[in-house]
């Protein structure tokens, strides 16, 4: 495109610059300010004098978040969720994908099934009876309630199966008469030719897992099973000012707690971080390859 | 006889791989659906749901008699509408400009940095915007302060609650969402902008008359789909934010629930609540599904 540009779109060309910049500013912002508050001295934090640069650098709130055996507790359980909670769930979708991809021809009772997984999108039975049912399978404080209850995820199964059925027939075939069956064939054809689509799914069912809380402060009784973001729920959200009587409030916001609890979010926000760059790579071909079909 | 057997030998192992799954299902989706029958009971943990006393309506009775309820419904649908719109409107307007870049790798940068909050927890958000927002620390009263504003208690304050809700959770969520209007975009014809052209349109017309009658069948799709979500306010982030001076303009349904089940235990009541919820949200779900696939022929498998 090498024509002059007339004046006018010039005009509309920075403008759009200057616009856009200012949109992705306001995103990275809040987490910069915050970046900044936790490097910043107790002092000047609750002065109010930092805005996206540390002020009287210091280390201090990091030492104090690490020395705290409760979130590096905290920390270590969502380690392990993480951990198995994706392990399970690829699991099951690389399974349950595979005959659902089926036809009718070869697998009688398709479409039964895949109403079956469908209808949990449609209509469930609220939050009451799921506590209930975990809490009478004795799930309660255990590892295994972070676990299972979600580790079917009908989104990811449609996407997967989606995958597979644009996947060359021939190759299947081709098994079949080298004498191959259903498990091999799955094993050694379907997941190899699918690891773009299992990596979008399994970089979602990581950050996914990280990021819970909710089921963390409903199913756990005890602060010491909590996953991070469920502590981090309850010593920053429950713990806020606005819970709090005006004296309380005052103790509250004392120096050095706002950079503590800076420093909190952003460990927690760390390896998100680290992670979701890399996602971007992944999840554009998956939306498109999940949403767009022949 | 012959040809079951025939078929069960071919297909044995497919129900082998759907078994662990389905036995998931079972336990952890359908048995809460027979457990609704909590609603219609005067539930008593110890006793169980077989042998807690029957009250027939009475749950849904005391539901509609409840001061609240009225209250509810509206908070929760208009939060959500008010989000659905603005997260519609604002990813479109978002990707045509971002389209009219004509630098990739600024484009993708900038898609980096926007969509960043959506892989964030609302508990993390939320500890940052409950910072930010502050009325006596926070940097935004303090940028305010400096124009002449007096503090404003956006968290706090029910003249603000539901706005600050539907503005915090756009900015979470436009990012990612401008990714699936920025694929539509670039899937129209390059042809017809030439055509455009030749017969005399410029930039804006182009726009007006080529690109966003281009994007109207995924627009209508994204509208159609978010119709099931008329009765999901956003639990998540609600609940991360609001406290109770804000009940009267932020308390949805699902922290109603919440608050009424887990806390105050009143567990036949809250199911009550969700059991309606759910109702009406899925025959939402399935009529939106029913208009997609008749509008722009959507199939989800």
């Amino acid at each position: 495109m090498n024509y002059r540009m007339s004046v006018p779109r010039r005009v509309f060309t920075a403008g759009n610059y200057v616009f856009l910049l200012s949109l992705s500013l306001l995103c990275l912002m809040p987490i910069v300010h915050v970046l900044a508050i936790s490097f910043s001295s107790g002092a000047a934090a609750s002065a109010g004098q930092v805005f996206l640069w540390p002020v009287d650098f210091t280390g201090a709130a990091y030492q104090n978040v690490f020395g705290k055996p409760e979130y590096l507790q905290a920390f270590w359980v969502s380690v392990q969720r993480v951990v198995l909670g994706t392990a399970f769930s690829m699991f099951l979708a690389i399974v349950t994908a595979y005959p659902l991809s089926k036809e009718t021809a070869s697998f009688r009772y398709r479409t039964f099934f895949v109403w079956l997984f469908v209808f949990t999108m449609l209509f469930s039975g609220g939050l009451i009876p799921w506590f209930m049912t975990i809490k009478t399978l004795g799930l309660i404080d255990t590892i295994w309630a972070l676990v299972l209850p979600g580790s079917v995820s009908v989104f990811n199964i449609i996407l997967l199966l989606n995958f597979y059925r644009n996947l060359p027939r021939e190759l299947e075939e081709s098994a079949r008469m080298d004498g191959a069956g259903h498990f091999v064939t799955l094993w050694r054809i379907y997941v190899p030719l699918s690891l773009p689509a299992l990596a979008t799914i399994g970089l979602f069912t990581i950050v996914g897992h990280w990021n819970s809380w909710f089921d963390g402060l409903l199913l756990m009784n005890r602060p010491e099973h909590y996953p991070l973001q469920t502590f981090l729920q309850t010593v920053i959200i429950e713990m806020d000012e606005r819970f709090l009587t005006a004296r309380d409030a005052e103790l509250m916001l004392k120096m050095s707690d706002r950079t503590s609890r800076a420093a909190q979010i952003f460990v927690a926000a760390f390896p998100i971080l680290i992670v979701y760059p890399f996602l971007q790579r992944f999840f554009i071909k998956g939306i498109v390859m999940g949403s767009v079909k022949e | 006889m012959r040809t079951h057997i025939r078929i069960w030998r071919r297909e044995w192992p497919l129900y082998v791989m759907l078994l662990p799954a389905l036995a998931i299902i079972a336990i952890f989706d359908y048995t809460p659906m027979v457990g609704v029958t909590i609603a219609f009971e005067k539930y008593i943990p110890t006793k169980g749901i077989l042998h807690s006393p029957f009250v027939g309506m009475k749950n849904f009775q005391f539901l509609f008699a409840h001061p609240d309820i009225g209250r509810l419904i509206y908070n929760t649908v208009s939060i959500a509408v008010m989000k659905i719109l603005a997260g519609l409107l604002i990813p479109v307007a978002i990707a045509i400009l971002l389209n009219e870049l004509r630098r990739e790798w600024v484009k993708r940068t900038f898609q980096t940095l926007v969509y960043l909050p959506h892989f964030m927890s609302w508990v993390l958000l939320g500890g940052i915007l409950i910072d930010v927002l502050s009325p006596t620390t926070g940097v935004v009263n303090q940028l305010l302060a400096a124009v002449g504003v007096k503090p404003i208690f956006f968290l706090g304050d029910n003249r603000w609650f539901p706005y600050v809700m539907v503005a915090t959770d756009t900015w979470k969520e436009f990012g990612f969402a401008t990714i699936v209007y920025l694929a539509a975009l670039t899937g129209i014809s390059p042809h017809l902008y030439e055509a455009a052209e030749i017969d005399g349109a410029n930039r804006w017309k182009q726009t007006r008359h080529v690109t966003l009658p281009g994007m109207m069948p995924i627009i209508i799709l994204m509208l159609t789909l978010k119709l099931g979500q008329i009765l999901n306010a956003g639990f998540d982030q609600i609940f991360n934010l609001y406290s109770p001076i804000v009940y009267e303009s932020g308390d949805i349904i699902d922290t109603f629930v919440y608050r009424m089940g887990i806390e105050q235990a009143q567990y036949g009541f809250a199911t009550a609540v969700g059991l309606l919820k759910s109702a009406v949200g899925s025959v939402l779900i399935a009529v939106s599904y029913v208009m997609a696939y008749r509008f722009a022929n959507y199939r989800i498998f």
